[in-house]
């Protein structure tokens, strides 16, 4: 007989912790901030130093923290951080610099209304900040969004995966909702951290002490205007790869549709029931839900322009990713947006009743 | 099947956890299950809600307009909650500290006096798990045998004298809750 | 006697360390960045932690330690080489790690980060020089700037009224119960310089024997900044630097520890 998988009942930013430990972490750096002050209690409570040996460290501001993700990152270990908005503005200088540095790590963002100290309640509008690089210069970061806890279980290891595959910094960007709310998971296995000689291996840049080789350094610094063109140049070739290759998506009812709404994270769930209810009507409406938010599924989105009459963004903002949608559909069919902001969710009924009044005529 | 439930109440009721102990019931016995709590500043003394989803089938939004179920344990949650019943939906509430009695026709309403019986009981922890009994009387959308399994599993060993007490509550709920006509 | 005899190792009475690089320094002349470039580089050598050594340069003059000293470095944002340095110890806690900073880095911008770090007790070094100035900036008033001192932001010198007063930072640290070993240097004589290296091996030795933060203040001169001749320089900081920053140990014990 087929072992039964082990399902737990937990809050999305629970499972982040447990997943972390799971997928070999070998260190957290974090700064309370509502509402994912669970992910560093889980790993606090669990005590993963007494197991595999994974650091956790609460520090003193989340500048601290993502610098020590800086120093982690450095030193070639599989490191991440975790906030909430306000927390994950402060640490954008730090994201720059790693990406620059070209250092693996993870930031997780469970996203709360702003602008400013906000609400602690759910939101999507640091989408821009997310996708278009928030802090200074020309940088991406790989950006997935999660919109159940499994999937806040699943793409913790895989943006950890993503991050060294690429050497850059990736991004879960989650919502209020996805952190706060229960559902069943199955944690992904237990991998062992890696060994020194591993890691000395897989990232043979990091600075693991300068041992039969020249020194490395970690450092995003080029004192001559052509050498760090030289870098931008080799970071934009690795995000065009990126481009190429890690897109990922998910569709409900696209097939036949005749609209298509946009939606990730915990507004996909939200357009889920949307496309229930359409369907209901007989409005024949499909879900796209951009899994990765950067690299954006802009090809699909053609795809489908070609067959339907129009698309609508429904989001947790004042209206962020339909910037993207129309960059993609590029004015062949009309691209609408609904949101809700600072911390209320919309309904699938309102959501239904907007697209009536402005797609579906 | 489908059932979309909402329970809300003063916090300190065990409003949240009276929800987890369902849906990780509704866990146990194979369904999906979706928990989301109206989190923020509501702690104790403010007003908290949970929305807990039990279906057979993979779960949309894990918030929602309308509920199937609603299990309300003081007046804001009745004003609130009451219109938000579906036609021919369930509202379960304990007139404890409550100044008006329900108002809609086309739903089925059950009172649950179980502030009183906690306190009858001498056991005022033990409330929630009344009110749950109760809805479990009601509408069984678990198994009485799944929610003392939860328990089991979820409470730390050191707490398991405390199992008898809860389910002693669990089956006081199951006899005085009542239907208003 | 051929040049090729002269280098013979038995004729030779001082080479430079491996743990310098043959790169040439960007310090201005008279600067006393070289001469504890060189101190910690000797240190690391006698040590043989060469291998085991990670340092973590700031923003500042000192930006390109890294390019100095044969070791593996991290270049750290402005003011957060202690958190850098806090990952790097806890990740690898077999290696020797150490901070150099400057005044602005670390007592400006870095405070935060450099008060929590000791304050934890990591078992890391910090290398502070204090020239009472941003050099690499072009002279504007540091934390440490002393009253009346000129500055390209505090022109008719630092008004305590207006610009606050010159922070004694180590003081600050050496008051926490996560530092180890606290104390104040200077290079300007070859007499200090020695009292100085003996201060580095000590800081380093605690990081390898996890006894908590070390802290080494070197009192500085900045002759570009102050805008003096090297020796001058020198002259007026015996004068004003040493009367705020007095030299010698502020504290030698070990981290304390609470229970467990």
């Amino acid at each position: 007989m087929k072992v039964m998988e082990e399902i737990k009942l937990m809050k999305g930013n629970e499972a982040i912790a447990h997943a972390a430990i799971r997928c070999g972490c070998d260190g957290y750096f974090g700064y309370p901030i509502t509402p994912q002050s669970e992910v560093m209690e889980t790993l606090m409570q669990e005590k993963p130093w007494e197991t595999t040996g994974m650091v956790v460290l609460q520090a003193e501001s989340e500048v601290a923290a993502i610098n020590m993700v800086y120093g982690g990152a450095g030193c070639g270990k599989k490191v991440l951080t975790s906030s909430s908005s306000p927390g994950v503005s402060l640490k954008q200088e730090g994201i720059s610099y790693i990406a620059c540095a070209e250092l693996p790590c993870l930031i997780v963002n469970v996203m709360r209304g702003g602008p400013g100290l906000g609400t602690i309640q759910p939101s999507q509008a640091d989408y821009f900040q997310a996708v278009k690089g928030g802090g200074h210069g020309d940088y991406k970061l790989i950006v997935l969004a999660p919109s159940s806890v499994q999937e806040m279980a699943d793409f913790t290891v895989l943006a950890l995966d993503l991050a060294f595959k690429y050497n850059t910094p990736s991004m879960l960007l989650a919502d209020g909702i996805v952190g706060q709310m229960m559902e069943k998971v199955v944690l992904p296995p237990f991998v062992p951290r890696r060994t020194e000689e591993e890691i000395r291996q897989q990232c043979p840049w990091a600075t693991t002490g300068k041992v039969n080789r020249k020194s490395n350094v970690i450092t995003s610094l080029a004192l001559q205007a052509e050498e760090m063109e030289e870098t931008n140049l080799r970071l934009q070739r690795k995000y065009a790869q990126i481009v190429e290759n890690e897109v990922r998506f998910e569709e409900v009812q696209c097939d036949d549709a005749d609209y298509i709404l946009v939606a990730f994270g915990s507004c996909a769930r939200v357009g889920e029931k949307v496309v229930e209810l359409a369907r209901n009507e007989g409005i024949k409406l499909g879900l796209l839900r951009p899994i990765t938010l950067w690299p954006f599924p802009t090809k699909e989105i053609q795809r489908l322009a070609k067959q339907v009459k129009g698309f609508m963004s429904l989001e947790l903002s004042a209206g962020q990713m339909v910037e993207d949608v129309r960059l993609a559909v590029n004015g062949t069919v009309p691209v609408e947006f609904y949101g809700r902001q600072g911390g209320v969710v919309p309904l699938a009924e309102e959501t239904l009743a907007a697209l009536k009044e402005k797609l579906v005529k | 099947m489908k059932t979309e439930i909402i329970i809300a109440g003063f916090g300190g009721q065990g409003v949240l956890s009276m929800g987890r102990i369902l849906a990780y019931a509704g866990m146990l016995q194979g369904k999906e299950i979706t928990w989301m709590p109206a989190y923020g500043p509501e702690q104790r003394g403010g007003t908290a809600n949970v929305t807990v989803i039990l279906s057979d089938e993979r779960i949309s939004s894990p918030v929602l307009q309308q509920f199937d179920i609603a299990v309300v344990l003081n007046q804001p949650s009745m004003d609130k909650f009451e219109p938000r019943l579906k036609s021919g939906g369930i509202l379960l509430y304990d007139s404890n500290g409550m100044t008006r009695k329900p108002k809609r026709k086309d739903i089925s309403i059950y009172r649950i006096d179980a502030t009183d019986m906690a306190t009858e009981m001498n056991a005022p922890k033990t409330f929630n798990m009344i009110v749950l009994g109760g809805l479990l009387q009601v509408v069984p959308v678990v198994e009485i045998d799944k929610v003392m399994l939860g328990l089991q599993n979820t409470l730390p060993e050191r707490h398991h004298h405390l199992l008898p007490a809860n389910e002693a509550a669990l089956r006081k709920g199951m006899e005085i809750v009542e239907k208003e006509e | 006697m051929t040049a090729k005899e002269i280098i013979k190792p038995e004729n030779l009475v001082y080479t430079k360390t491996k743990v310098m690089t043959d790169v040439p320094m960007h310090y201005c002349p008279g600067c006393s960045h070289g001469v504890i470039h060189k101190l910690i580089a000797e240190a690391i050598e006698e040590m043989g932690i060469q291998e085991k050594t990670i340092g973590v340069a700031p923003v500042g003059c000192s930006v390109f330690a890294y390019n100095y000293l044969d070791v593996d470095f991290q270049e750290a944002a402005h003011g957060r080489a202690p958190a850098v340095a806090t990952a790097i110890k806890r990740l690898q806690p077999d290696k020797c790690v150490f901070t150099y900073q400057g005044d602005g880095d670390l007592a400006a911008i870095g405070t935060a980060e450099t008060i929590h770090t000791c304050n934890r007790g990591e078992n890391i070094v910090i290398f502070f020089i204090n020239n009472a100035i941003y050099g690499m900036t072009g002279g504007q008033m540091a934390p440490t700037t002393l009253e009346g001192m000129k500055t390209s932001t505090c022109p008719y010198g630092r008004n305590t009224d207006i610009y606050g007063f010159p922070l004694k930072i180590s003081d600050l640290l050496a008051e926490l119960d996560g530092t180890c070993y606290v104390t104040r240097q200077s290079v300007h004589k070859v007499g200090n310089i020695v009292k100085a290296k003996k201060a580095i091996k000590k800081a380093l030795q605690n990081s390898m024997d996890g006894k908590g933060t070390s802290v080494v203040e070197f009192v500085s001169s900045c002759n570009s900044g102050w805008k003096m001749s090297p020796h001058k320089a020198n002259l007026w900081m015996e004068e004003n630097m040493f009367a705020k920053y007095p030299l010698g140990d502020l504290k030698d014990t070990e981290k304390k520890h609470y229970g467990q």
